[in-house]
């Protein structure tokens, strides 16, 4: 299992990238390996503003359906347009290719309240 | 194909048969070819286009075909062959009550008597039907106690969606239709999905430890603006919710109804009945209790059945007996409307009352004693072999998990596709939701002893293989006609329909 | 009794594995305060013989329009059904199997929904379809609650033309969710005006949903209704409660309808009495993730073997609950394969002619009625394909009561509908349909002249 350093967790297993106020938003490698093959991802449009912990879209694989929740409140300001033709890239690639969603945060203290990679990894532990 | 399967299924005495390979029928296509001789007009036939604007007739049939009568029948035979029917053998889905369709009902339903009539003709030259239709409410009304039904919904989840408009109706006019919906963890998919065609938001209710209805839990939730609660009993996990009536109360002290779905209904024929429990609404799968055919995913019939208070509210026309004779009361003024064009599926719902008719009102004890007997028989012997989630006696149905089988790898859906190759449709598999690896055994009455223990056999063989070789369950089925099939790819790539 | 095996030395030896005492013994949790101790007021087991005896005796109490002259249609028609469709779909295999939930051992009934959904496709030039539908009127019901999910919006235009038991049947399904439903006044000139569709369309409108043929037989004029829509923006819901016309007119999907439905009765079912019918559901591949209902797709198996699947599924009920698109479960599969078979059986050419007699049968009856000279006549002039409007002399109902006493069975009472509309009646006519049928109401139609 991979949980690179550098990136925020959340316990619904979303990541998050902070490059100045702008976070890159997607699901870990943990959930897409619980998740299955990844068939459909459906996104917000640009512009919407969501708020931290809230669902801003839905990833489906064949049989399951899981809401996304935004890990950060903000405007959506990119959606990743390859996921659409290609949604298979969240299963071979979560931390790169696969990003969902780039938020422009307008509390970038919320930042704080998300995990680290060492705490999503104990975290993982537990669910085991 | 693994080795290691071909040594553990194929040395064993299950069936194998012919299955012949058809094409799709637009392949069969032949131009010249035709699969009826159309009577010639008697009438004039005058040139059609010049009654219409140009633009208006169709010219092209694309998409449609030309074959013989003696191919096109050869290939819905073969298609037939590639199925597999309560006709065929031991179906065990539980929560669908795959029980024997008995051929009477057929005939009857063949009757030109019935097949002819036309929905809107006279009700003086159609009294034998309307007498169905009122001497079939009546009977179900009594078979779960209550005093008012309508046949018109098509399938259970109509009658579910019909149910909880009779609610909303009703709690409307008493000032305030409320919010919300309670629902057990362990429910079916379709009462939410009807809730929500209600406006009615769900709130789900955890089930206790025991695998029942928790009735603190329930007080806690329970407020007013919740409109109803929806209970299945027994539950989907096969137990009979011995505080029913408690719960009835809970709900009923504030202001609020008790809907049941009667899915599971063939567990207390004629042992219960909601009516008594205090359920104010129901409604009931046909096409599961009173062995009408599920015809491959459909018809179905799902009648709606209320306590009186709610009769004014049910879906239009109603058929009444006044001075000796059956009539259709168009517009009740409180109905909440029509749910489809007519009067429901009655080829399907005179199929249950002839069965009714066979079975009889004395007999009706018969058929739940034999299959919660039958699923209590199947459970005690499988019990070693599979993990149980929730002891204690089941009702007509049993759940089981793969927890045993876990650390072998093996999973639910290895078990159910290896019982295919042993000549078995599986049963019911990851649900309910709250057991993981659940497997739903529901026999019916309908089975022998000799064909329990064949299953039996059959599970028990897997549970075995499951210790020694239990990477070769992962390849089943290879007897089938099909390997597993791509779920992902028929996402990804959508293909639903010829292209010609 | 005959449909339970268990005999009393299987119980015990049950009973013992089970380590009971009694099958009552299973029964305990169920309290005494909620037993049933009273009796059924159902009669006592019948046998077999005496049930055929009692059913038929009830049968014979029906006098069926499909054994009369029948000039009813009304949503429900009297056609032909070659023998072989009732005889393919007895192969218990196809009817006493469930939902095709395990792929590999339903391919049959897979194959047939996916051959179904080509045809309906085909019917209609529409790109996807759906598995069915419980009938047409439910079926226009679920389109216009999807026309709301895709746009948003909860208002639809509706034509007055549309079955009035079909507009009811949405007006049901939207009761509880505030749907504004606007209807048209066209009834009176039996034929939906594109200019009236423009004015009544608003910001918040949906849909705009015609029926063609529509309730009084006219066709439609697809064309103008489509670039009403485009010009507005709204989305197009094209429904049909007469599938045989499709034999005959180009279907709405020529001419850019989003959402097309119609009832497939004509296309093998028989009468019925109202049901078991089929409604036929298909729309666009972009909006194919909004559609409701089972959908089966092809795809391959592990040896790479071609073969199908239900697929698309988190649309449905049992994955995606109460977000789900509708919550329809059981459909109307054995229906769908009723008119897969028969539309196989008829091929191009049969369909065609076939609608094509059910259009000369009611010309002839059109040119006959008018022929009497007591002031029957077709009440509009426009062109329809199986049935019509007709002005009468008397009211409907004492011409139907004429047609009674004969043994016929008379139109349908549109007044009953359109209160206005007194003294017409709306007749229908098929391939069955005879010249002597047409004598009878010729001579029917001129007593009390």
């Amino acid at each position: 299992m991979d949980y690179p350093d550098g990136l925020y967790y959340t316990k619904d297993h979303e990541w998050g990238m902070d490059e100045n106020g702008i976070l890159t938003v997607g699901i870990t490698d943990y959930a897409q390996g619980e998740l299955g093959d990844v068939v459909y991802v459906e996104l917000p449009q640009e512009g919407t503003i969501i708020k931290a912990g809230e669902p801003f879209g839905v990833v489906e694989s064949v049989k399951s359906v899981s809401d996304l929740y935004s890990p950060v409140s903000g405007e959506v300001v990119e959606i990743n347009p390859d996921l659409e033709a290609e949604p298979e890239t969240v299963n071979s690639s979560p931390y790169d290719r696969g990003w969902m969603i780039k938020i422009a945060m307008s509390k970038p203290a919320e930042l704080e309240k998300l995990l680290s990679p060492e705490a999503y990894a104990e975290y993982l532990a537990t669910l085991k | 194909m693994g080795g290691a399967q071909s040594r553990n299924i194929l040395g064993k005495p299950y069936a194998r048969g012919i299955v012949f390979n058809e094409p799709l029928i637009f392949e069969r296509s032949r131009a010249g070819r035709n699969g009826c001789d159309v009577a010639k007009s008697p009438f004039e036939q005058k040139e059609i286009s010049a009654g219409f604007a140009k633009g208006t007739l169709r010219e092209d049939f694309t998409g449609f075909v030309e074959v013989s009568e003696p191919s096109a029948v050869r290939h819905f035979t073969r298609l037939s062959q590639w199925n597999y029917g309560v006709d065929s053998n031991f179906y065990p889905l539980g929560s669908c009550t795959m029980k024997y369709n008995p051929k009477v009902n057929e005939a009857v339903a063949r009757l030109a008597g019935f097949t002819g009539l036309h929905p809107l003709q006279d009700e003086a030259t159609a009294q034998g039907a309307l007498r169905v239709i009122y001497e079939l409410e009546k009977y179900l009304c009594d078979i779960v106690g209550m005093h008012s039904a309508s046949l018109q919904p098509a399938a259970g989840a109509q009658g579910e969606l019909t149910g909880l408009m009779l609610i909303h109706a009703y709690l409307k006019d008493k000032g305030n239709a409320r919010k919300k919906v309670i629902l057990p963890d362990s429910s079916h998919g379709t009462n939410p999905a009807s809730a929500a065609l209600c406006e009615y938001s769900t709130v789900p209710l955890a089930s206790g430890t025991d695998g029942l209805i928790d009735c603190s839990a329930l007080e806690k939730l329970m407020d007013e603006e919740t409109a109803a609660l929806m209970v299945t009993n027994p539950n989907t996990l096969g137990m009979f919710e011995k505080n029913i009536k408690r719960v009835c109360e809970i709900v009923h002290a504030k202001g609020g109804l008790v809907y049941a779905d009667g899915a599971n209904l063939n567990a207390i024929l004629g042992k219960t009945r909601f009516g008594d429990m205090g359920v104010d609404v129901c409604h009931m799968n046909l096409h599961k209790t009173f062995s009408t055919p599920h015809g491959g995913g459909g018809p179905g019939s799902g009648p709606v059945l209320a306590k009186d208070f709610l009769a004014p509210y049910m879906p239009a026309p109603r058929v009444v007996l006044a001075d000796g004779r059956y009539k259709l009361e168009h517009n009740p003024p409180k109905s909440v409307g029509a749910l489809n064009a007519f009067y429901g599926n009655f080829g399907v719902y005179l199929r249950a009352y002839v069965y009714l008719l066979s079975v009889g009102g004395e007999g009706l004890g018969d058929i739940s004693d034999a299959a919660v007997l039958n699923a209590n028989y199947i459970l005690s012997r499988l019990k070693g072999h599979y993990h149980v989630p929730y002891d204690g006696p089941c009702m007509h149905e049993c759940v089981l998990s793969d927890k045993f089988q876990k650390d072998a790898h093996v999973s639910t859906l290895d078990i159910a596709k290896s019982l295919i190759d042993r000549g078995f449709h599986p049963p019911t598999i990851y649900f309910p939701l709250i057991v993981k690896g659940a497997m739903m055994i529901e026999p019916t009455e309908s089975e022998s002893l000799e064909t329990m223990d064949t299953f039996v056999d059959a599970m028990v063989d897997i549970a075995e293989v499951a210790k020694t070789h239990p990477l070769s369950l992962a390849e089943a089925p290879v007897l089938a006609k099909m390997r597993r099939l791509d779920e992902t790819q028929a996402v990804r790539n959508p293909d639903l329909r010829h292209k010609p | 009794m005959r449909y339970i095996p268990l005999t009393p030395e299987d119980r015990k030896t049950m009973l013992s594995s089970i380590g009971a005492a009694s099958v009552e013994s299973l029964f305990s949790h169920i309290r005494d305060e909620i037993r049933f101790k009273g009796k059924f007021s159902i009669p006592t087991a019948m046998s077999e013989q005496e049930v055929m005896r009692f059913a038929s005796e009830l049968a014979a109490q029906n006098s069926p329009a499909a054994s009369a002259p029948c000039f009813l249609g009304a949503g429900a028609y009297n056609h032909f059904v070659p023998s072989a469709v009732d005889q393919l779909i007895m192969r218990s295999e196809f009817y006493t199997s469930y939902t095709p939930y395990q792929p590999e051992i339903s391919q049959g009934n897979l194959q047939a929904i996916y051959e179904y959904q080509s045809y309906v496709c085909s019917l209609f030039n529409m790109e996807v379809a759906n598995a069915s539908m419980y009938d047409g009127a439910s079926a226009l019901a679920e389109a216009v609650l999807m026309a709301c999910r895709i746009t948003g919006k909860n208002e639809v235009v509706i034509s007055d033309l549309v079955h009035p038991r079909w507009r009811k049947t949405v007006a049901t399904y939207v009761l509880n969710r505030g749907t504004n439903i606007i209807q048209t006044e066209d009834h009176p000139t039996g034929k939906t005006d594109p200019e009236r569709l423009l004015k009544a369309i608003t910001q918040n409108t949906s849909a705009v949903v015609v029926q063609s043929p529509n309730f009084f037989g006219n066709v439609e004029d697809w064309d103008a209704v489509g670039k009403v829509c485009r010009e507005k923006g709204v989305l197009f819901i094209a429904c049909t409660a007469e599938a045989m016309s499709l034999g005959l007119l180009r279907p709405a999907g020529d001419f850019g309808a989003d959402i097309v439905v119609g009832e497939g009765q004509s296309l093998g079912l028989g009468l019925n009495f109202g049901g078991p019918y089929l409604g036929m559901f298909a729309t666009r591949e972009k909006h194919l993730r909004q559609t409701p209902g089972r959908i089966c797709g092809r795809t391959t198996d592990k040896d790479g073997k071609k073969g199908f699947v239900l697929t698309m599924s988190t649309r449905e009920q049992h994955i995606r609950r109460e977000k789900a698109t509708s919550n329809i479960c059981s459909n109307q599969a054995l229906c769908a394969l009723t008119t897969t078979i028969y539309l196989t059986l008829m091929g191009k050419g049969g369909f065609s002619q076939t609608a094509k007699n059910c259009h000369y049968a009611a010309l002839a009856l059109k040119q006959k009625i008018s022929s009497v000279g007591n002031g029957a006549r077709n009440s509009f002039d426009l062109p329809f394909f199986n049935e019509f409007l007709a002005d009468l002399p008397v009211s409907a109902d004492e011409l139907n009561k004429r047609l009674a006493k004969k043994g016929a069975v008379g139109g349908y009472d549109v007044s009953r509908d359109y209160p206005k509309m007194e003294n017409k009646i709306l007749l229908a006519a098929t391939e069955l349909t005879t010249p002597a049928e047409i004598d009878l109401m010729v001579k029917t139609l001129g007593e009390g002249k």
